[in-house]
Order: C-alpha cells, then sequence, then structure tokens
C-alpha cells in the first residue's frame, strides 16, 4: 500500500501547482477522518486495531477520495465523503477484503448526488484564475466558508473542461470552436492535463513495480479511447478527440488507482480485461450521454456489480482439464 | 485470446521463450540455499548404535514381520515381507539382533508412533549372500517379481513401491522414461551430490528400466542451478535415445506432471495417469537402486540424506535407515545454538519432526536445522484482498482464492467444482500471499473434510442398500408363507374330498386306502404344525401323490421320523433357554468357539455389564 501511496505523490504535487495547496488540506483531513473512522469501527467490531491501520488501506481510500473531490471543497464535504467511504462502504460490509464496492467511488457517488453544486464547483487553474487565493485564503474558505473582501465564488470557480464541453454542446457549439476555449489545453484541460499526466507517470511506476498487472489500465484506457475514437470519427463535430478524453477528468486516476482495487475487482486475468473495458465504455456513455460531467464513479460502481459473474465467467483452464 | 494475454505478458516482462522447454503457469523463485551443502563430497556416517526401522516407510500395505526380538540378522537380510500388490519389504541395514518390535515415534507430521523394528549392530556389518539378478536373460516379469522384494521405493520423497512402477505385463506401451533429476526445492541436493560423484551407476540403472520398460528413449530433466552434474551426466549418457535436457530453475518444476510438461509439452489430464500416454517418470536415486540390486543385490538398506541448515557443517550423507536424526546432526557438527527444530523435506513442502531421536526413512531426502533467522515465524494472517498474486503463482492454473474462501465457508461442494483436489500442495500460494494466510493448510482441511464426507456417504448408501434388501426379504418371506398356507387349505380341502370318497365306496383296497388316507391327514397336521415355526427346508409334500402306498408309507416314515427328531432338538434348545433366562443368564452359544475368543466374549459381556447395555437377543421374525 505504501508503493500506491508513493505513486499518487507526483499526481499530488501537479494537483497543488495548478490548483493550489488546499489539496494538501483536503488530504490531511480525510486521511485523519479515514483513521479514525477506521479505529473506531474495528473496535466496535472487537477486530485488532494496530494491523489494519498499518496496512494503510484506508490512506489510500481517504486520497484517492480527496482527490477525486474537487479542490476548495469544504471540509466537512471531504470528512462526510470518508466517513460514508470507509464506515458504510468497507468496514460494515466486513472490513478489509470483504467489501463489494470500491469504498472511494461509493464516497464519491454519495457526495455528488447529495450535494450536485458543490461537487460540479471546480475552482480555475490558478494559471487560469481571475483572482488567484492565497494559501490562508483557501484554508478560510475550506474551514469558514468566507472568501476575502471583493471576491465572490464565481469569480474563483469555472466549469471543467468536461463540464464545458457538454454545456457548450447542448448549446450546439462545435467541438472545434469549443476547444478554442482557454479552458482547453494541449490534450486535455489546461493545467488539468499536468496532473493527469502526472498519474501516469505514477501508474507507469506501478505498473514497473508489478504491484498493478498490465490487465486493468490498457484495457480501460483501450476501450475509452476507442469508445471516443468512434464516436469522433463518425461525428468529429459533435465528439472530443480520444487523446482528450484519455487526458480529462479521472481517466488516468481511474485506469491505474481505481479500478485496480483487488477487493471489488475481479481475480482473472480475463476477467480484468472485460471488466476494465465495461469500465471504460460505461464511463464513455455516461460523459456523453449521461447526466454527469465525469463517468467514472459510476461506471465503476455499475462494474463492481458485475464482478461476481465476471469471476464465475472467466476461469481459466485448469492444467490437465481440458477446455469445457 | 490466451494466445494474445501470452504474447503481451511475456513482451512486456521482456522473455524470451525457450522453444525446447514448454511453460507452465505461474511457479515461484526461493532462495535455492543449495551452495551451502554442495561444497563437501557425500560423506559416510560412523555406525550408529541402534537402528530403528519403521514398518510402513512406503505407501500401502505394512509388509508381514519375519523376524522376532532375539534373533541375530545378516546386513541386507529381509526383516519384513512385502504384503498384497502395494508394499514394499524392509531389511536389515547391518548385521546385529533385533532388540525389539515396538511401536515407536516415526517421523511423521502428527508426532504419532507406529510399529518399529529395533536393531542393535554386531560393528561387524556381515553381508547376506547376495544374488544379483541377470536381467538381461531373465523373463522381465521375473525380474519385476524378483525386485518386489528389493524394498526399492520411489527415493524421491513420494516412497512409491518400484516394482510396481515396472510392470507391464508384457505389452510395452511406455515410449518416454523420463528421470526426474530437478530437484527443485531449495536446501535439498541429495540427488546433485549423487550425479555429481555416481553418475555412471545412475546411467546404468537408467538402461536397466528403459529395458524393463521397453521406452524408446529417456529424458533426463535437470534444473539450470545444477550445471555441473547436468555436465557430468551429460557425458556419462551412453545411448543417443538418453538425452540431458536443461529446465530454467524455478519451483515446482520437479513435479511429475510439471516436469513432462516442461520437457514434453504434453498435460497429463487430471483423470489419467502418466501411464496411460506412455510416460513413466524414476527419480534419479531410485534407478541407481535398482542397478545395485538387479547387478549386486545389494537391497534397500540406505540413502543419501542431505543435513543442511542452521548446522555448522551442512553436507550430503550416505545414511542407514534407521539411524537417529541425532547422529546425522552430530556429524554435521551439530546444530547452532538458536535452533529451534528440525525439518524433514524441503522448506515448501516439508514438515516439522516431532524431536530429534526420530530414524531416518526412505523418505529423508533432507533434514533442515530451523533457526528463527532462516524460517521466521509468519506474522498473523490479514484478511485475504483477492489480490490473486496465489492464482498467477499456482502451477496447476486454479483459483488458491476462491478454494481459500470456499474453505473457510465449509462450502466444500464448490471447493470440489473448482478442481481442490488437483491441488498438489506445492506451497507457491502461501509463499506470495501479500496477507501471510496458510492457504495449503486450508487446502489440506478441506480435502480431510470431504474424503470424510464421502466415506460417510458411501457408508450410509451402503446401509440403506441393505436395509432395503432385508425389508425386500422379509415381504417375499410372508409372501411365500402366505403361499404356502393357500396351499396347504386348498389341500385339504383335497384330502377330506378323497378321505369321503374312500368310504363312501367300499372296494377290495378299502383298508389300504384308508390306511394311506390316515398317513397323509397325519403327515398334514405335522406339516401344518411346523410351519407355524420359521421357514424351514424341509419340504413338505402334502398334496396327494401318485406313488404307490407303500413307498407312500416308508417315505412318510422317514419324513416323520426327521421331523421327530427335528422336533425333539427344537424342544431341548427351548428348555435350555428357559433354564438360562431362569437362571438369569442370556445363553451365549459359545460351546463351540476356542478358550481365547471365550475369554474376549466374556470380557466384553463384562464391559457390557458395566456399561448396563443388555445382550438383546432378538429372534427371527
Amino acid at each position: 500500500m505504501l508503493k500506491v501511496l508513493l505513486a499518487l505523490v507526483p499526481g499530488i504535487i501537479a494537483y497543488a501547482w495548478i490548483y493550489g495547496g488546499s489539496i494538501l488540506v483536503s488530504i490531511a483531513l480525510a486521511t485523519t477522518t479515514a483513521l479514525i473512522a477506521e479505529a473506531a469501527l474495528l473496535k466496535i467490531r472487537q477486530r485488532p486495531i494496530q494491523p489494519y491501520l498499518m496496512d494503510m488501506s484506508a490512506v489510500v481510500t481517504a486520497w484517492l477520495l480527496a482527490l477525486a473531490l474537487p479542490p476548495l471543497a469544504p471540509w466537512w464535504l471531504v470528512v462526510v465523503g470518508t466517513f460514508f467511504a470507509i464506515v458504510v462502504a468497507k468496514q460494515l460490509y466486513g472490513g478489509l477484503g470483504y467489501n463489494p464496492f470500491n469504498p472511494a467511488m461509493v464516497g464519491y457517488a454519495v457526495l455528488l448526488i447529495s450535494f450536485p453544486l458543490i461537487m460540479t464547483k471546480w475552482p480555475a487553474p490558478l494559471i487560469l484564475a481571475q483572482t488567484q487565493l492565497g494559501f490562508m485564503d483557501q484554508l478560510h474558505f475550506i474551514f469558514g466558508n468566507v472568501l476575502p473582501n471583493n471576491i465572490k465564488v464565481d469569480a474563483i470557480t469555472s466549469a471543467t473542461p468536461l463540464d464545458y464541453l457538454k454545456t457548450q454542446l447542448m448549446l450546439k457549439h462545435e467541438v472545434a470552436s469549443i476547444s478554442q476555449a482557454p479552458v482547453f489545453g494541449m490534450f486535455g484541460a489546461k493545467g488539468g492535463e499536468v496532473v493527469t499526466g502526472a498519474y501516469l507517470l505514477g501508474g507507469l511506476y506501478l505498473l514497473q513495480q508489478r504491484i498493478i498487472s498490465w490487465h486493468l489500465p490498457t484495457a480501460f484506457l483501450a476501450a475509452l479511447a476507442t469508445m471516443s475514437l468512434a464516436f469522433y470519427v463518425a461525428n468529429p463535430a459533435h465528439f472530443a478527440n480520444p487523446l482528450f478524453h484519455l487526458m480529462s477528468g479521472a481517466s488516468m486516476l481511474c485506469a491505474f488507482f481505481i479500478i485496480t482495487d483487488p477487493v471489488s475487482g475481479p481475480t482473472t486475468p480475463k476477467g480484468k480485461l472485460y471488466f476494465a473495458a465495461g469500465v471504460g465504455i460505461l464511463t464513455y456513455l455516461i460523459r456523453v450521454y449521461g447526466g454527469y460531467p465525469d463517468g467514472v464513479a459510476f461506471a465503476v460502481l455499475l462494474m463492481n456489480m458485475c464482478v461476481p459473474l465476471i469471476d464465475a465467467l472467466t476461469q481459466p483452464r485448469v492444467f490437465g482439464h481440458s477446455k469445457s | 485470446m490466451n494466445a494474445i494475454i501470452n504474447f503481451a505478458n511475456n513482451f512486456i516482462r521482456g522473455i524470451s521463450t525457450n522453444k525446447d522447454v514448454f511453460k507452465f503457469n505461474g511457479g515461484v523463485h526461493p532462495h535455492d540455499h543449495k551452495a551451502e551443502s554442495t561444497t563437501r563430497p557425500i560423506a559416510k556416517l560412523a555406525m550408529p548404535e541402534k537402528l530403528t526401522l519403521p514398518l510402513r516407510q512406503h505407501v500401502g500395505n505394512m509388509p508381514k514381520i519375519k523376524v522376532q526380538a532375539g534373533d541375530y540378522v545378516l546386513k541386507g537380510q529381509m526383516l519384513a515381507e512385502a504384503e498384497g500388490t502395494v508394499s514394499a519389504a524392509v531389511h536389515a541395514p547391518t548385521s546385529g539382533t533385533i532388540t525389539s518390535i515396538s511401536e515407536e515415534i516415526i517421523p511423521h507430521p502428527s508426532g504419532l508412533p507406529d510399529m518399529c523394528i529395533t536393531l542393535t549392530p554386531d560393528g561387524k556389518d556381515t553381508w547376506l549372500e547376495l544374488q544379483p539378478v541377470d536381467w538381461r536373460h531373465t523373463d522381465k516379469r521375473d525380474v519385476v517379481a524378483s525386485l518386489r522384494a528389493s524394498g526399492i521405493v520411489g527415493l524421491g520423497g513420494a516412497t512409491f513401491p518400484t516394482h510396481i512402477k515396472l510392470r507391464t505385463n508384457g505389452k510395452s506401451n511406455i515410449h518416454t522414461l523420463v528421470i526426474n533429476a530437478a530437484e527443485c526445492e531449495p536446501y535439498i541436493t541429495c540427488d546433485d551430490m549423487l550425479m555429481r560423484e555416481r553418475a555412471d551407476e545412475i546411467v546404468k540403472g537408467i538402461e536397466i528400466v528403459q529395458y524393463l520398460l521397453g521406452a524408446d528413449k529417456c529424458i533426463i530433466g535437470i534444473e539450470d542451478n545444477k550445471p555441473q552434474a547436468a555436465d557430468i551426466m551429460a557425458a556419462a549418457c551412453t545411448s543417443n535415445d538418453m538425452t540431458v535436457k536443461v529446465v530454467p530453475t524455478l519451483y515446482p518444476s520437479g513435479d511429475a506432471r510439471r516436469l513432462i510438461h516442461l520437457l514434453l509439452d504434453t498435460e497429463i489430464p487430471n483423470d489419467k495417469r502418466s501411464t496411460d500416454v506412455g510416460i513413466q517418470v524414476f527419480n534419479v536415486a531410485t534407478v541407481l537402486a535398482i542397478y545395485r540390486y538387479l547387478d549386486f543385490g545389494e537391497p534397500s538398506i540406505s540413502r543419501v540424506v542431505t543435513m543442511t541448515g542452521n548446522v555448522n557443517t551442512p553436507q550430503n550423507f550416505e545414511v542407514l535407515f534407521g539411524t537417529p536424526l541425532q547422529a546425522l546432526i552430530a556429524a554435521a557438527g551439530g546444530a547452532k545454538a538458536d535452533t529451534t527444530h528440525f525439518i524433514m523435506g524441503g522448506p515448501m513442502m516439508g514438515f516439522d519432526l516431532p524431536n530429534d531421536s526420530v530414524p531416518i526413512t526412505k523418505a529423508a531426502n533432507c533434514i533442515i536445522a530451523a533457526a528463527p533467522n532462516l524460517f521466521p515465524l509468519p506474522p498473523p494472517a490479514m484478511p485475504c484482498i483477492r489480490c490473486a498474486r496465489c492464482a498467477d503463482a499456482c502451477p496447476v492454473n486454479l483459483q488458491p482464492q476462491e478454494l481459500y474462501w470456499f474453505a473457510k465457508s465449509d462450502n466444500f461442494e464448490k471447493a470440489r467444482d473448482y478442481n481442490l483436489f488437483d491441488c498438489i500442495e506445492c506451497g507457491c500460494c502461501t509463499y506470495v500471499c501479500p496477507s501471510d494466510i496458510p492457504l495449503v493448510q486450508y487446502y489440506r482441511y478441506a480435502k480431510s473434510e470431504i474424503i470424510a464426507i464421502d466415506k460417510a456417504k458411501e457408508a450410509a448408501d451402503l446401509a440403506r442398500e441393505r436395509n432395503e434388501f432385508r425389508l425386500a426379504r422379509i415381504e417375499r418371506e410372508k409372501l411365500e408363507r402366505a403361499q404356502k398356507h393357500a396351499e396347504r387349505a386348498q389341500a385339504g380341502k383335497g384330502e377330506d374330498a378323497a378321505t369321503n370318497k374312500a368310504e363312501i365306496t367300499p372296494s377290495s383296497s378299502n383298508a389300504t386306502e384308508s390306511v394311506s388316507d390316515k398317513q397323509a391327514a397325519i403327515a398334514a397336521a405335522i406339516a401344518r404344525a411346523k410351519a407355524q415355526k420359521s421357514a424351514s427346508t424341509v419340504n413338505t409334500e402334502v398334496l396327494p401323490t401318485n406313488k404307490t402306498p407303500a413307498t407312500e408309507t416308508a417315505e412318510l416314515k422317514a419324513k416323520q421320523d426327521k421331523q421327530a427328531l427335528i422336533a425333539a432338538a427344537i424342544e431341548r434348545a427351548k428348555a435350555q433357554k428357559l433354564a438360562a433366562a431362569q437362571a438369569g443368564v442370556a445363553p451365549k452359544n459359545i460351546e463351540n468357539v476356542s478358550e481365547s475368543v471365550k475369554a474376549e466374549i466374556n470380557t466384553i459381556d463384562a464391559i457390557r455389564e458395566k456399561a448396563k447395555l443388555t445382550v438383546d437377543d432378538k429372534s427371527s421374525d
């Protein structure tokens, strides 16, 4: 687990650089809540606390959730989300190894549905912001919901590229003109693409260290790329190009950190391919046709439901048995 | 699809595939710890003070003891004879006196005792008169029969009686002989040293086995961490159809089916043996033992054992069977102070020995002295996180994590469906598990539970069949009796008619007729009385016959006499029973049994009395 945290560090550094240091506060809040919640539940369930906390799996969940939430998220949002993820989605199902759903994604989905406005209000990257908040101002906003004088919330938030794309497409603008907007960078979101690139680096490190196998990230990215390519080729005006989809939103985070959660994912190699492909396809469909800008969370949860079936159907051939 | 996955896997890992070696899934690379014990040649142990030979050092039936305490035996003399087909003999490893035949602690995971023959050497080491077998000019069946008396069992650790593997019944359906020189488990180096020092004798043994099986070719499979042994064996090979093939060092390449797959790209189907596809596998030490027995007459009395681990001078020894472990440890310079216990076998599949005075047996290929730095205690098991590293490591391509979940929840039917019984208990899954779960122990538990359930089910099925048969038999007897009643009723009516006819018609034969009729009536009455008792085997003819009255009378008289005798006997038995019942003792029916059995019955009855159980004297219905 420590290596997973290590692999997230480049992403966190990039994130802090692009969106400001408030992310570190979110991560700290989430980690603390996660550890306290896990300890409390283990005590209630009369289980040994130290081995489970030292396992760091709760910390990984906390970090992933904090990274998925918007920067400048209020402190209580982070706490509620993490609490729900650890207590309901993990400990109440039986703790480590027993949760059928990815806890971070459950926490994210609960927050998204309960607090849609806050969840979709992302501050602009610092390079794009009309007014830049200092670190102390960010802290004030997180904990007190107070902004410095003369600044309204709208001045610091802006639509994310995926969100912007969706709305503009609904307004019947074309992709080519939409992508000229300042919120778009070279591949994906301006600024955001740096963060996504950092996640990619972290993911490659995990692959090299044999923490994860190549099946899940490759299948997910391939499915996402294929879907977006197909639609883009069919109608370039209405659908963004594959590279945009790969480098936007939580694609890279999902590919290397979220779907690779071993407990809620499939165990057979073929099963992993089908699972990740399913997540990729659903992510694309929700992004394009669904009501939410990024479909990763719901795609993952939907495929988590299919995992037992996928496992049962993709059992590999045992040595000495014929294909039957 | 699989081909794409395999290609991508290998491409990403930068592995190039050697076309001559066919990989199996999984396997692990533990540190092989072989260098420690290969610096010194095989040494001979000094004669120990006593030798304790377990009778059961093999798979199969217990051999029959042929000696008694106090006997003087010569080196190589048979002490116990193979009993039944799957069995092996036990021979005296040296000359001396049999001190006892008793239960001693044997080297087994349970630590329980078993029957052993203890021998005190006399120091003279006198051989029996040995009788080599001219295997080239003897019928193969006779050679194999003679091997039954050799005591040779598989010396790779499986201890299966070797003579059974050499039977061909005249047909030679084995085309390839595989010699297992892989020795894949860490620490074990006995086969390595054997090959380095006695390659010529091993090759001679291979020739014999190849001849007996009628195999066209022979492949010697050896891992690449034994380059010296591989070169020496290759140089010693005498013919073109005997080749040495080097396979990559990977645990468990030495498993018979994995080795066959590596060398021949053949997967033995899970429900068949390798001989069904024409392949037979032998360990190098076993073929050497076959050579020594057939060409020199020497039965199986010793083996090479690796004494390694936390000892001062780890090395290989030629050890007589029955040697106490302490002698071996002392010869290896003694165990260091922090030694906690001893392991028989390797670190992956070996087991802990109960103490250090157990004897060395045919199965002991290696003894490891364990210490905390070599064999640290694993941390407590965490929950399974379904990472599936065990599935990646499993050489049988099973899903160990699924088997673990099923075994844990006692879901034995699913465990069986997921091919639990294909598990070879190699320990690769336990080795890689990041949660330190003792996976193999769960599978052993599940396997024994399933076997017990199957046995109980078989017994229950048998009991049910027997009960059904018994009920059917009772029904049948009821019907038969009812039939007899009906027939007699018919006959009764017929006799009355005949008797009436006789009285009505006065004739010259009146007297004889009335006599025979009277006899018939008497016979009928006796028969009726008899039918009230248990079904008898005396066939009573109730119907009027066509015989002459004279013979009829004679027959009837004979029958009456017999019936009278039987009736008298029954009366006697009844009287006895009554007397016994009045005396308060249940009859025992022990007049015709021997004294010892009588005594046994009396003790059992005493126990029953104590437990207040009564002998339930059920009479048949």
